[in-house]
């Protein structure tokens, strides 16, 4: 089993996230994570998929998406020619006496602590999916009282863009 | 000009052309079907169940080439098109299904006949939109003919909330530009050509995407270019003259026995507008094994997803037409086609199961009228159909290949008889016809030149000969014991009723049958363990034939 990243320009309205999420569900595809944001055109929405599966799956994955008419531009995300961060908002139990400890282990992954609070505080991280794994294995022992991950989202490097990808539906 | 969007909603559909509709009123369209009557342009059918719409709008498209249209009220309404709706995605029918929903004050509150269609039909329409505004109303129509008729065809559904019917708005009527498919690069058909060139026993498989494409006349050129045999998909029946010399018929789980000898003997497949379903490469793995795969498709999705090719093209076909045939060396293949002609000499085919159908269906095919359609339901008779009835012209038949829908064929059967003006055969079955009968007064109504050939053999067929096969003769809920006189149940619905019940009335009983204008139901008293064959098990590869059992 591979990981794969796909990004995927669609309309910005409603029912498209169904449309995308529905497709999977009922191929079967095996999703670990899928962001969504808006972009420079307000017609047009980002997804970041990132899909566990074989070379076929993807390959399917794609081709299917593609035929989505909501779904205007679609590329695979090569690892080696794409930059991919995730954010973590993580509460951490904090007592006093151990958050030396935690501050350190922050200043090295270049985390930030965005909320201190008796007991308690909320760490600030982005990077890439594996820092991220690494940072949360460092301090689950202090107790996590909560987190949130955004899921990774990606973009290539150099000019080349997605919207320069040609629309499937406008290919035929 | 300003107008309500119900009004804008009718010119538009002028604008495609639509000239039939078939649909039931109700609360949420009452102002489309009052625009629908001040407008008086276009005729609308109306039939005994939303479902018999959906499948009339189905068979119109099937037959005509055009897209169909169907429209149904808000809640059940729109529920009942479903069945009819994922009949026409499977098999790639254009078609747009028009739904009203309650107005959007009263919308996502669970209100009266208020269903989700949008998020129902999801998985199986090609497109779906809500419209909630009325300024959206008339591009979201065009998109929806666009789209629907457009690429791999399909269904598309629009619901529009009664607001927005009500509400004004101005309207400038736009003329469709034709679509215009994109042409296939040399180089890209330079490929498919090498392959094909050097084949020397290349075997031509169609499926649905030549009838879709209508690419009837640049197959029959590109085979007699090439030199080879064609057979067909359930789907591509019609496509290719079945009396051509090179046609040797069916293939797939009840396909011919000169099919499966030339799939397995073929060095190279040429696939077109086929997507290998498991009712054809039944074992994807085998089904194409150290062979040449040339695959042609419009749909991307369909290339390599279950049988992997050499090869492919995805493209409009005819356009692949276009690129391939006049670069295409002519071959002779002289042996190749000795062998095929062999094979169609000794082909004992369908006949192998001695069904009664046979000789009806044969002589139905023989009596009936110049340019008649036929449509099917689901299960034997329908196998029957596409084994015996030599379909000789393009879409000549109506049949739910990808569904596989019991209840289908009466809607298409009525869809195709508004669609073409021309005399319609629908081969049904006892357990098939139960399930939309009530449109027999959809067609008395209108008078429509429609052949019920009622192959009543007082069982679920199929569902028997597989439970004969797999269950050990456990006949679970298969045998039907209705008590239905269905020559009388024709005549009181004011059609007339005819019954076949030996050999010697099939031609006295179809010619009456055929010379007449108007419904007629002939109830064919047919064996009850006569079997389609042959078969290849699901699964199984072509060399597992079974021609008797």
């Amino acid at each position: 089993m591979n990981r794969y990243t796909i990004s995927a320009l669609v309309a910005n309205k409603s029912g498209v996230l169904t449309r995308v999420s529905g497709l999977f569900a009922r191929r079967g595809y095996n999703i670990s994570s899928l962001s969504v944001c808006e972009t420079e055109n307000p017609a047009l929405s980002r997804m970041t998929i990132v899909l566990d599966g074989d070379e076929y799956i993807l390959e399917q994955l794609t081709r299917q998406l593609s035929k989505l008419i909501d779904v205007k531009k679609i590329m695979h995300v090569l690892e080696k020619q794409a930059i991919f961060r995730e954010l973590l908002l993580i509460k951490l139990e904090a007592p006093t006496e151990k958050r030396g400890e935690i501050f350190e282990i922050c200043t090295i992954f270049r985390a930030k602590v965005v909320d201190l609070y008796p007991g308690s505080m909320v760490i600030e991280l982005t990077g890439e999916d594996g820092k991220i794994d690494g940072f949360i294995n460092m301090v689950k022992d202090y107790g996590i009282l909560e987190m949130a991950r955004t899921g990774l989202t990606a973009i290539s490097r150099g000019a080349a863009c997605i919207k320069d990808v040609q629309d499937y539906n406008e290919s035929i | 000009m300003k107008m309500i969007g119900a009004d804008i909603l009718i010119n538009c559909l002028l604008e495609q052309g639509v000239d039939t509709i078939f649909g039931y009123p109700g609360g949420t369209v009452l102002d489309i079907y009052d625009a629908l009557y001040r407008n008086g342009k276009i005729n609308h059918v109306l039939t005994s169940h939303e479902q018999g719409a959906a499948h009339a709008a189905d068979g119109y498209a099937r037959s005509t080439g055009k897209v169909g249209v169907c429209f149904a009220t808000s809640g059940p309404g729109a529920t009942n098109l479903v069945t009819g709706i994922a009949t026409a995605y499977m098999d790639c029918i254009p078609m747009v299904a028009i739904t009203g929903n309650v107005s959007i004050s009263m919308l996502g509150r669970d209100s009266f006949q208020e269903v989700d269609i949008c998020g129902i039909t999801m998985p199986i329409t090609k497109h779906n939109y809500i419209v909630k505004d009325v300024k959206d109303l008339a591009d979201t129509v065009r998109d929806a003919f666009r789209i629907a008729s457009t690429g791999k065809k399909g269904p598309v559904l629009i619901d529009i909330l009664k607001n927005v019917q009500t509400a004004e708005c101005e309207y400038e009527p736009k003329i469709p530009v034709p679509h215009i498919p994109k042409p296939v690069s040399v180089e890209k058909a330079a490929e498919s050509l090498a392959i094909i060139n050097a084949a020397k026993k290349p075997l031509v498989m169609i499926g649905g995407g030549v009838v879709s494409a209508n690419a009837f006349g640049e197959l029959k050129e590109f085979v007699k270019k090439l030199n080879a045999p064609v057979v067909s998909t359930l789907m591509g029946l019609s496509a290719f003259p079945a009396d051509h010399e090179y046609f040797c018929g069916m293939m797939g789980m009840h396909g011919t026995q000169t099919a499966a000898k030339l799939c397995m003997e073929a060095d190279t497949i040429i696939a077109i507008g086929t997507r290998f379903s498991d009712r054809v490469a039944l074992n994807r793995d085998q089904f194409a094994k150290g062979k040449k795969v040339v695959h042609f498709d419009v749909d991307i999705a369909e290339i390599d997803k279950n049988v992997k090719t050499t090869t492919s093209i995805m493209a409009d076909i005819k356009e692949i037409f276009k690129a391939i045939t006049p670069f295409l060396d002519p071959q002779d293949h002289t042996e190749w086609i000795e062998t095929m002609r062999s094979y169609k000499a000794n082909e004992k085919g369908g006949s192998c199961s001695n069904a009664f159908a046979e000789k009806i269906l044969k002589a139905a095919h023989d009596l009936a009228p110049e340019g008649t359609v036929v449509a099917t339901d689901v299960g034997q008779h329908q196998m029957w159909t596409a084994q015996y009835y030599a379909f000789e012209k393009p879409r000549t038949i109506c049949t739910s290949g990808g569904l596989g829908t019991m209840g289908y064929g009466f809607g298409a059967a009525i869809g195709a008889a508004f669609g073409t003006e021309k005399h319609v055969t629908m081969v049904t079955g006892d357990g098939s016809f139960n399930m939309n009968l009530n449109e027999l007064s959809t067609a008395v109504t209108h008078n429509l030149p429609i052949t019920i050939l009622l192959m009543n053999n007082g069982t679920l067929g199929m569902v028997r000969q597989w439970q004969k096969i797999f269950y050990n003769h456990r006949f679970s809920q298969t045998t039907l014991q209705k008590k239905t006189d269905y020559v009388k149940f024709a005549e009181s619905f004011g059609a007339k009723g005819l019954r076949i019940e030996k050999e010697e009335d099939i031609i006295p009983v179809l010619t009456e049958a055929f010379s007449t204008p108007s419904p007629v139901l002939v109830d064919c008293r047919i064996p009850m363990d006569d079997n389609v064959l042959p078969m290849i098990k699901p699964g199984q590869t072509y060399d597992n034939i079974v021609l008797k059992m």
